[in-house]
């Protein structure tokens, strides 16, 4: 195989080291390494001229490597789609976002429902001047006089988002789900490009709110990336703590809301209110419940005091021998397991082929982590095991999430007991011209990638952010099949995806 | 069975006390801004200047910070060199009309109670469909959260419902993207009058960080009329909560 630029995580290397190909040559290569392993992290769009220069981002896990590689098209290329499933949704968001075909495409339907960002170029010619309706599309659609199609959304029951279902049913087995969103749409890759400016950081905060952490670490290792500076071990510490804390909270969440989704009140009651204990820890070091204002390039902008450090572990320890007391009750009650057990099952092969990312893929046996494949910051010196599961299904996710607070619980009383002295906030120099800055980390539903590509100027000519529920969407479709509809919101709970952070 | 008592009598009563007594909030808890005109540098605009939703402004000398802009991110305080901008941990701060959002001279004016006709009607029972129209999901969550035991909506006869034809208001998030406007439309009509409309975060009562982008509408009060407007970014729950109360008269 060819060679390609290799590049570390939280890493910048110039434009013009990374290799333009012809749209055929371009394919092979994404081809040939996605059979050798590689996974697509981010696939993406941007102008260039009259034409759309795409660019994609490899992980290749095993190494600890990325690998960077372009073509440019003007309005039209064969998909990759047919033979790398995990293309799919990047295909439809370019096409969408840049009204460029990729021809072949199985399922080629809007993912967000805006115009073309090129005028007078849509991928479906639809005329510009209709509006475009959110998920108003053709669906899939199972077809017989004992088939009925249940449609949800987008207000839902509960306190949730907003995003559209379509379930194929026969009876009460769902043949087939289809998910349509496009709801939260606000925007902000395009108000980012030209940045950054004040309201870049709050951006990024707001990405996805409860992966306020996930994504401002992200932003900040891009920036320090194009400034070339690392920042302070303390604040190194203090991010990773934080990102702990995010994850444990929304686990412990996620636990107590599918015992909720089964009926069973004790864990569902406790795990609610333990999910907040955890945010209050995060609050103890910023004074918000979801970090917001911590982290910001060059480091993070609260320090905490050696009695805040005692405070936080006093606390944890506490929360965490709650949370224990809670989330057994559902290992050792049988009418819960007999709901978790087979339920809703993504197999290890269709996690792979899809591109599952996190705590989903690990659950079906994909052993994937950047924390511990592409380790940044403290993680490179602290190790944090993966945690896999070999069943896919609802079980297996729960205790994915089970194990996973565990081993974080463990890092952050770690690290908090020997957190490293010096500065918390450094100033990054300015970015640099003409690069390209990768940044990967492990947020609590799994990979977010960050990708920035700065200008002549040092200025964002382009911020590309992939949230993991981008990869993850059509893995919950797929949980479906098989399955009765009224294990919908248990499936869904299992994997609890974000649908801003799709959106974006 | 037993294991199962045996954690119920571990977990113990965990509900706050609140309104009875004041809640406990973070030590670095950023609530209401205050400026001191004493340490104000007359000539000086560094926090506007820093403010990244134009929040702050500063005419004749006096600063107004309007909190239906306000991400409460503290740059305006950084930027300031006399320190003359401080975040209090003042947690009231919901209020019944948009203009009362704004912090300058005037003494602070915590939300009025609903009309004695209206609150005879929802005083002890409130049902509200929430919508979330573009939020990040932080508001949603710490309205959420309002619901588990710590502090047990239920107790003041406040409770989400999970269809509009249930409720007697609605309680909106988000800067309500173009993508949810129509739904937000047709979710406020489905809703039998009279109702009440609650708007929490600052995306809601302006757009928040997104104002002026052309995929929202800055918040929900552009299109329908709004009785309780609950600044933060995300607003902590016990601000929702007072917020709540005080509406319905609650807390006086």
């Amino acid at each position: 195989m060819n060679g390609l630029p290799q590049l570390h995580n939280g890493r910048a290397l110039p434009w013009k080291d990374i290799p333009e190909f012809a749209v055929p040559e371009f394919r092979t290569m994404i081809l040939e390494r996605v059979r050798r392993g590689r996974r697509i992290s981010s696939l993406f769009g941007m102008p260039d001229g009259d034409e759309i220069t795409i660019l994609a981002v490899l992980a290749h896990d095993s190494q600890g490597m990325l690998e960077l590689c372009r073509t440019r098209v003007r309005d039209r290329y064969p998909a990759l789609t047919p033979d790398v499933p995990q293309a799919h949704w990047f295909e439809r968001e370019i096409a969408e976002q840049w009204g460029i075909v990729p021809e072949g495409h199985p399922w080629l339907k809007p993912i967000r429902f805006h115009t073309s960002y090129v005028p007078n170029r849509d991928a479906w010619s639809r005329d510009e001047a209709t509006p475009i309706e959110p998920c108003v599309t053709n669906y899939f659609r199972v077809e017989g006089e004992e088939i009925h199609e249940v449609a949800v959304g987008p207000v839902h029951a509960g306190i949730i988002e907003p995003g559209h279902f379509r379930f194929q049913c026969h009876g009460e087995d769902v043949l087939h789900l289809e998910i349509e969103l496009g709801y939260q749409h606000r925007g902000i890759e395009r108000a980012l490009v030209g940045g950054p400016s004040s309201r870049t950081a709050h951006y990024m905060e707001t990405l996805a709110g409860d992966t306020t952490i996930g994504h401002a670490t992200a932003y900040a290792s891009i920036t320090e990336a194009l400034g070339d500076m690392t920042p302070a071990p303390r604040a190194q510490a203090l991010r990773a703590i934080a990102l702990e804390l995010e994850r444990v909270a929304n686990h412990t969440g996620d636990l107590g809301a599918l015992a909720g989704d089964i009926g069973f009140l004790p864990t569902a009651s406790y795990c609610g209110r333990l999910r907040g204990d955890f945010l209050n820890i995060t609050a103890l070091l910023c004074g918000n419940r979801f970090g917001r204002n911590l982290i910001r390039p060059g480091g993070v902008r609260f320090d905490p005091t050696a009695p805040d450090a005692d405070n936080l572990r006093i606390r944890l320890d506490k929360t965490f021998d709650a949370v224990r007391n809670a989330v057994d009750l559902l290992w050792e009650t049988p009418s819960v397991m007999s709901r978790f057990d087979g339920t809703g099952i993504v197999s290890r092969q269709d996690a792979a082929r899809l591109g599952l990312v996190g705590p989903a893929a690990r659950a079906a046996g994909v052993d994937l982590d950047v924390r511990s494949d592409l380790p940044w910051g403290i993680y490179q010196s602290h190790e944090l095991p993966s945690v896999t599961f070999q069943t896919g299904d609802v079980a297996a996710r729960a205790y994915v999430r089970w194990f996973e607070i565990q081993k974080s619980i463990e890092f952050i009383r770690d690290v908090t007991g020997a957190l490293p002295g010096g500065p918390v906030l450094q100033e990054v120099p300015p970015p640099v011209p003409d690069h390209v800055a990768v940044a990967l980390v492990e947020g609590w539903r799994g990979e977010i990638c960050h990708v920035a590509v700065t200008n002549g100027q040092g200025r964002l000519r382009h911020y590309k952010v992939t949230d993991p529920s981008f990869h993850n969407w059509f893995g919950l479709a797929l949980a479906l099949r098989g399955q009765q509809i009224s294990d919908f919101p248990l499936c869904n709970k299992s994997f609890n995806l974000s649908y801003c952070g799709h959106d974006l | 069975m037993l294991r199962i008592l045996r954690a119920r009598l571990r977990q113990g009563y965990r509900t706050i006390r609140f309104p009875e007594q004041p809640p406990v909030l973070p030590e670095k808890y950023m609530g209401r801004p205050q400026w001191d005109a004493g340490k104000c540098a007359g000539n000086c605009s560094a926090c506007a200047g820093a403010c990244p939703t134009k929040a702050l402004s500063k005419s004749n000398g006096a600063v107004a910070i309007d909190l239906g802009r306000c991400l409460f991110c503290t740059d305006c305080m950084d930027a300031c060199p006399g320190k003359a901008i401080q975040f209090t941990t003042e947690y009231r701060l919901a209020t019944r009309t948009r203009e009362t959002l704004v912090v300058d001279n005037r003494p602070y004016a915590p939300a009025q109670a609903l009309d004695e006709k209206t609150r005879q009607l929802f005083g002890r029972s409130l049902k509200l469909r929430q919508v979330s129209a573009g939020g990040c999901n932080a508001c949603e969550a710490d309205t959420n959260v309002l619901n588990t035991v710590g502090f047990d909506l239920g107790r003041f006869g406040i409770q989400f419902v999970a269809s509009p034809r249930h409720a007697d208001g609605l309680l909106i998030t988000g800067p309500v993207s173009k993508n949810m406007e129509l739904a937000l439309r047709k979710t406020y009509d489905a809703t039998p009058s009279p109702k009440v409309v609650i708007v929490v975060g600052t995306c809601a009562i302006s757009g928040g960080v997104f104002e002026g982008h052309p995929e929202v509408n800055n918040g929900a009060a552009s299109t329908i009329p709004v009785d309780l407007f609950v600044p933060g970014c995300p607003p902590h729950p016990i601000t929702i909560l007072d917020g709540l109360l005080r509406l319905l008269g609650r807390i006086e």
